[in-house]
């Protein structure tokens, strides 16, 4: 498959400036890395609604908290790795406990942050923050679902959080999509097996579902953007259409986007099931490309997969 | 307690005495209610309830009859474990009814262990997990700025909290925002749950501290209600910068055994004991 690549990270900034000149209560945050998570843009559209807050994530989420319960809807951004992990308890405290309206978007998520190695891989955001009551969770599939996304969230109240990574990635959807939280999107249909994707192995599932296809086996690919709410109602039917399940993410397989799908089959339609994601080790530094192939992020891994679980259908 | 700012230099000393003969009851409140529960923290909260009495009677502009009201001043109960003194003035300004105290800590009872924003009127932010007020404090006060408005926010920090890292992000930051519309308070009351701060992890000088991050510091003795008064209007004219008042307190104050005793950090009083300190303070509540 020929995929147009564009990096994801602009559908935040973008879409962060076109509610800021809709909506007056709309303020921005962040920590030092306003070029990276692109914040930047609205910083230049809007100073006085843009705070930096240095290199200070526990501040800022507790300055995000504030300004949240002034009515302000707070945009707070960072690299995935501070935004869950350094600021974990106030993030906890301050937002998920009060249920206030601060929308923490992540960047730089996942194995592909390449170079930086795994002091600044983050694989256990996801869990960290699906675990957290009132905390919607949502990782795009690329620039038009984080735009989508982003404006999306503005209109929703309380806490949420947002991951995006920091390659260019396949762009999967264009300006007509229309993301709504919780809603999973069925990409191609298929009767065999569903491959579950999120974030950039949405492209690669549907990769594999091409080659599957060869193969005589009828592959459907969901991709399920919105990790919590998670959309039971897709991922049952799903179980009950085609009798096997593949999830596929960058993220730790513990506590991940295929956990929580096997939470979903375990309680309603339990079925085959086999992860794709990141073992339970910490990254190393590298080409994106090359930690992929590395940690078994991969169309043929999908592949070996959804053969593997379509096997252990009764 | 107004809709309106307090001008404290009229009738200082009768505001004063006002508000001396309030605090005592609260402070039966204090020793009763963490009785009753069982658990919680009576020492910190008989340190730093002459503040809030000050602030929920004289200072802070608010109605009890609206407590989402978007012009009241806000206070952060940074150190959430004085969530008892934190009720107690809520409930004798007016919020909910005294009797509601005795409920503190018990299963579906508004007053959790520690704030919570979402089922107790009158708080207005939840905390607990220590050294994050701060930064939520100054987040108000810069929402409030953005709107316009001239509410100012109120933060109760306790001495062992300024060991977190993240109050002195706070301190920094609101430094460099010029809040002037945030005030704070440190309850000085020198102790922490395994002993003496200086002992433990020594925060001295923390008025200095402050003052190099850049805050308006003032140093008052935080059970004279005309020291608070006069420190809360000082404050009030600061321009460009928040304040810092460092309250010298005295844990367990106002009950004799209590005074200045670590052991009364989180646990509360046995049935004589609770009878000898509501005596001392003048009543049965």
């Amino acid at each position: 498959m020929e995929w147009k690549l564009k990096n994801m990270r602009p559908g935040f900034g973008e879409a962060l400036v076109e509610l800021g000149s809709k909506y007056q209560n709309i303020v921005a945050l962040n920590a030092d890395l306003s070029g990276s998570t692109t914040t930047s843009m609205f910083e230049s559209a809007y100073p006085e609604r843009f705070f930096n807050m240095g290199v200070a994530e526990q501040n800022m989420m507790g300055v995000a908290a504030g300004l949240a319960s002034t009515g302000k809807i707070v945009f707070a951004s960072t690299f995935a790795m501070f935004a869950t992990g350094r600021a974990y308890d106030q993030v906890r405290q301050s937002i998920a406990y009060p249920k206030l309206s601060v929308k923490i978007v992540a960047t730089h998520a996942g194995i592909t942050v390449g170079g930086d190695g795994a002091s600044h891989q983050m694989h256990e955001d996801l869990a960290l923050m699906r675990v957290l009551p009132h905390m919607t969770v949502i990782a795009p599939a690329d620039y038009w679902e984080t735009k989508k996304a982003v404006l999306n969230v503005a209109r929703t109240p309380g806490p949420c959080y947002i991951r995006t990574g920091r390659t260019d990635t396949p762009l999967i959807y264009d300006e007509d999509y229309d993301f709504r939280i919780g809603i999973a999107d069925t990409l191609v249909d298929g009767e065999d097996v569903t491959v579950i994707a999120m974030g950039l192995m949405v492209s690669k599932a549907m990769e594999a579902a091409e080659v599957l296809g060869k193969e005589g086996i009828s592959a459907r690919v969901v991709n399920l953007s919105t990790i919590k709410p998670i959309d039971k109602n897709c991922i049952i039917k799903a179980a009950r259409d085609t009798g096997a399940i593949v999830t596929a993410e960058e993220h730790n397989m513990i506590v991940g986007m295929g956990s929580a799908v096997a939470e979903v089959l375990l309680d309603h339609e339990p079925v085959p099931q086999r992860r794709v994601g990141i073992p339970d080790v910490f990254g190393e530094s590298g080409e994106s490309e090359e930690l992929m192939q590395a940690y078994g992020l991969t169309v043929e891994n999908i592949v070996e997969s959804a053969k593997k679980a379509v096997a252990m259908k009764r | 307690m107004s809709l309106e700012r307090f001008d404290y230099w009229t009738d200082i000393d009768d505001n004063a005495a006002d508000l001396a003969g309030i605090s005592t009851e609260a402070r039966r409140w204090i020793i009763r209610m963490t009785h009753e529960a069982g658990s919680g923290h009576p020492g910190g909260s008989l340190s730093s309830i002459d503040i809030l009495i000050a602030l929920y009677f004289k200072v802070m502009r608010h109605d009890p009859s609206d407590p989402t009201w978007p012009d009241r001043d806000r206070l952060v109960m940074s150190k959430g474990h004085g969530a008892p003194a934190l009720y107690t003035a809520l409930s004798l300004a007016g919020y909910f009814v005294r009797e509601e105290l005795l409920t503190l800590r018990k299963l579906g009872s508004r007053l959790q262990g520690h704030p919570s924003m979402n089922k107790t009127p009158g708080i207005d932010m939840s905390t607990g997990s220590l050294g994050q007020g701060l930064s939520i404090a100054l987040g108000i006060a810069l929402g409030a700025r953005l709107d316009r408005k001239d509410h100012r926010v109120y933060c109760i920090l306790g001495d062992g909290e300024v060991q977190e890292g993240q109050v002195w992000e706070a301190a920094m930051a609101a430094a460099h925002y010029k809040a002037d519309n945030l005030c704070a308070v440190l309850d000085r009351n020198n102790l922490q749950i395994d002993g003496p701060t200086e002992k433990i992890m020594s925060i001295e000088p923390a008025l200095h501290k402050f003052e190099s991050f850049g805050w308006n510091t003032i140093e008052i003795n935080g059970h004279d209600f005309k020291d608070i008064l006069k420190a809360f209007h000082d404050a009030e004219t600061v321009k460009g910068r928040p304040t810092m008042i460092i309250a010298n307190t005295v844990k367990g104050k106002g009950v004799s055994f209590m005074e200045g005793s670590v052991k009364f950090h989180g646990k509360t009083t046995t049935p004589e004991e609770l009878e000898r300190a509501l005596s001392e303070l003048g009543g049965d509540i």
